[in-house]
């Protein structure tokens, strides 16, 4: 292998890692505190995109600028009020009753979802790029690569990393969401309101997944069915690292980007296998996956 | 006796006339049942959504007219996008219980690969309207199922021809197809009929990406850091939108010349991101401004009537639904002829359906006998800017017939291919401007 194709390789994997990584993290942050497995996870990085792509080509007109901001306000919205009911009236009245049923409502409420996608933007793809094209594009040994992807989309990712540390390491509201998770009933008996960390919690991770998607709307086309893929792409970063690590889940996002990038390069037909093979390899050794630990509760 | 017998005879003609108009009205059906499966869900509801407006449409207008020899049509449709099981027991519900005279399956390969056997089975005539997977009918003889549209074969080799015409000189390809049936079956068709044709070509790259993919950036950084001199794709719907914009704006469509071996469908929504000059197929001869059609008013009329109802032009499902409706007239209207007037058994009406000609929204279709295989022209063009479009129209369009590109019936298209030699390319085609 040449020295070009280690570095377009490594500049793809990159890119790609940082939009799978921003998805992931919110699944495995939800898991850790909760300990739901939400499979409406994709429908919100969908949400996120749809609602993304709809304000940015409202507010274009105005100023092409103003598109970053709403990536921004579209994530936040999508996580605040889709996340927030999910949690409050769907997935609260069954904690501590079987998994199962967890299970079964974000499921539900993913179909729901994917149909009222349907209902509310129709079918034929969405692109909205303005924010892509507002960046200008950047040579790397001769070939062109958009700094969105290359510099941006990766920025944001180690900024959501940097970020997340800060606020649960750092911060009181972090600690208070560290206590619960450790022990919820230790917790509440100090007098920490564990439904209230668990429904800031959920939106937090919503709002990760609806940044995934609002950030992927200015590069790719907005189509029905686009949530089914993340949600198991994220799944498999997610399981790979170990639920609930946040640094395990960008460092194996690295890792499948990465892998995946040079497997196109080297050995194309494999590239859809590369998440998958990784991920059932790891989990054959390590169950509890690369970066878990035995009690998974912990972030 | 005579005058006896008179008021007898008058009786008993009047007692036939009066027992026999009522049978005659019972074999005439209320309603000619249709069962149409289509994306309803999924990625591929870019063409069934359209295709189930055009059925609605279509029936619409043929029911105005006073329905297919007097009688209306009904439809039921079926969601592809469910799949699988789902999909047979759907297909088999609208047939055995709902009772249809006739069904439009499927769009998928997949689906038509499932659904055909069981048409067969349960003895309804179906119509292939929409899937491209040559391998069904050369598998076996079907009584019951018929592709009322061309098949990949001459599909791919149509788009092929036109790029050995108009750039002779190319050396090296590259193809970046969705990671399913269409995609390798287009690429097989394609390479091997390249292969046959113009064996100095180097394939320096087969990248076969998801399904759905969401980011095709690897797959543009390794081409254009391999350079070749034409990348062939035959993705679709978002796939299709994702990829010519990632390279757009990467500078890759400049930098090659790109190949969109059904791109017609996604034009309109391209918009300005669609750079001219690139080499556009059509799955048929179906564009909106059909360099031998644009003039008829019909045409127009059809048009124009789907662009209010949707907001968009057709696009090529929109085309095929209507040649399954004007298949299933013309093969009614044979069979009712061919019977003296009176209705037909369906047992007729799949006698009449085969050697079929029947017209279309581009030049004539043809139900092959042999295999029941439509014999479809095909429309290849370069993509240009053009006055009073806000998106790439079709220039200097090549219009193929279908005999010359079609594999002949009973041969197997992969083997047929392989027997092409360089001298295929040459064969005459007329080419049209823009508005021309």
């Amino acid at each position: 292998m040449d020295s070009t194709i280690f570095i377009l390789a490594l500049l793809d994997g990159v890119s790609y890692a940082a939009l799978v990584f921003l998805v992931s993290v919110g699944l495995s942050l939800i898991f850790s505190v909760l300990r739901i497995v939400n499979v409406a996870h994709g429908s919100l990085y969908a949400y996120g995109a749809y609602v993304a792509a709809t304000l940015s080509l409202a507010v274009a007109p105005i100023s092409p600028w103003l598109t970053f901001p709403a990536l921004l306000v579209a994530s936040v919205a999508v996580g605040v009020v889709v996340g927030g009911v999910m949690e409050r009236f769907l997935l609260r009245p069954v904690y501590g009753r079987e998994d199962v049923l967890q299970l079964l409502i974000t499921f539900a409420v993913f179909m729901i979802m994917d149909n009222l996608q349907r209902l509310i933007w129709g079918v034929q793809p969405i692109f909205a790029s303005t924010p892509l094209k507002l960046l200008p594009n950047v040579s790397v040994l001769g070939v062109s690569y958009t700094s969105y992807q290359v510099i941006l989309l990766p920025a944001v990712a180690l900024l959501t990393v940097l970020g997340l540390r800060y606020f649960l390491r750092h911060t009181l509201a972090g600690a208070v969401i560290l206590a619960v998770t450790e022990d919820r009933e230790a917790a509440t008996a100090i007098g920490v309101d564990a439904r209230r960390v668990f429904l800031v919690t959920f939106m937090i991770g919503a709002s990760l997944a609806a940044l995934g998607g609002a950030l992927a709307s200015p590069t790719t086309s907005l189509v029905p069915g686009m949530g089914a893929d993340m949600i198991v792409l994220s799944f498999a970063v997610a399981a790979t690292a170990g639920l609930g690590q946040i640094e395990g889940a960008a460092v194996t996002a690295l890792m499948i980007g990465i892998a995946r990038a040079f497997v196109i390069y080297l050995q194309p037909e494999f590239e859809v296998l590369v998440p998958y093979l990784i991920m059932v390899l790891v989990l054959l050794i390590r169950p509890m996956g690369l970066f878990g630990v035995d009690k998974v509760r912990k972030i | 006796m005579k005058g006896a017998l008179r008021p007898a005879l008058g009786a008993a003609a009047l007692a036939l006339a009066l027992t026999a108009a009522p049978a005659f009205a019972q074999d005439k059906p209320a309603q000619i049942k249709i069962g149409i499966t289509t994306f309803l869900s999924g990625p591929a509801s870019v063409f069934g959504v359209p295709g189930k407006a055009a059925a609605e449409m279509i029936a619409e207008d043929i029911n105005k007219k006073g329905g297919i020899g007097g009688v209306p049509v009904a439809l039921t449709f079926v969601d592809e996008g469910a799949g699988g099981e789902a999909l047979v027991s759907n297909y088999r519900r609208m047939v055995q219980d709902e009772k249809v005279d006739a069904t439009f399956a499927a769009i998928s390969s997949g689906s038509c690969t499932q659904l055909v056997p069981i048409a067969e089975d349960l003895k309804v005539m179906n119509f292939m309207w929409d899937c491209g997977a040559a391998s069904i009918l050369e598998a076996r003889k079907h009584r019951y199922n018929f592709r009322t549209q061309a098949n990949a074969t001459p599909e791919m080799l149509a788009v092929l021809v036109y790029l050995l015409k108009t750039k002779p000189d190319f050396k090296t390809i590259a193809v970046v197809n969705q990671d399913y049936a269409w995609g390798r079956e287009s690429w097989e068709i394609f390479s091997t009929a390249l292969k046959a044709m113009k064996p100095d070509v180097k394939v320096v790259a087969e990248l076969f990406p998801k399904f759905g993919a969401p980011d095709f950036s690897t797959e543009i950084s390794r081409l254009m850091a391999l350079k070749p001199d034409v990348v062939l794709t035959t993705s679709w719907g978002g796939d299709l939108d994702t990829l010519v914009r990632q390279a757009g704006q990467r500078g890759l469509l400049q930098q090659t010349t790109f190949v969109l071996g059904i791109g017609e469908s996604s034009m309109q929504r391209l918009g300005a991101d669609l750079p001219e000059g690139l080499i556009v197929g059509a799955r048929g001869d179906h564009w909106f401004l059909h360099p031998e059609r644009k003039n008829d008013a019909a045409f127009k009329a059809f048009n124009d009537a789907f662009k209010a109802k949707t907001g968009a032009w057709p696009i090529y499902p929109v085309y095929h639904m209507y040649q399954a409706f004007s298949a299933l007239q013309a093969s009614y209207d044979k069979a009712i002829k061919a019977n003296g007037g009176k209705w037909p058994t369906r047992e007729q009406v799949i006698d009449a359906a085969g050697g079929t000609e029947f017209q279309t929204w581009g030049r004539p279709v043809t139900l092959r006998a042999d295999d029941n295989q439509g014999l479809e022209a095909q429309i290849v063009g370069v993509t240009k800017s053009a006055p009073g479009y806000d998106f790439k129209v079709l220039d200097n369009m090549m219009v193929f017939d279908a005999k010359p590109i079609t594999t002949p019936g009973g041969q197997k298209s992969i083997e047929w291919l392989k027997t092409l030699t360089p001298d295929f390319a040459k064969m005459n085609v007329p080419t049209f401007k823009h508005g021309q």
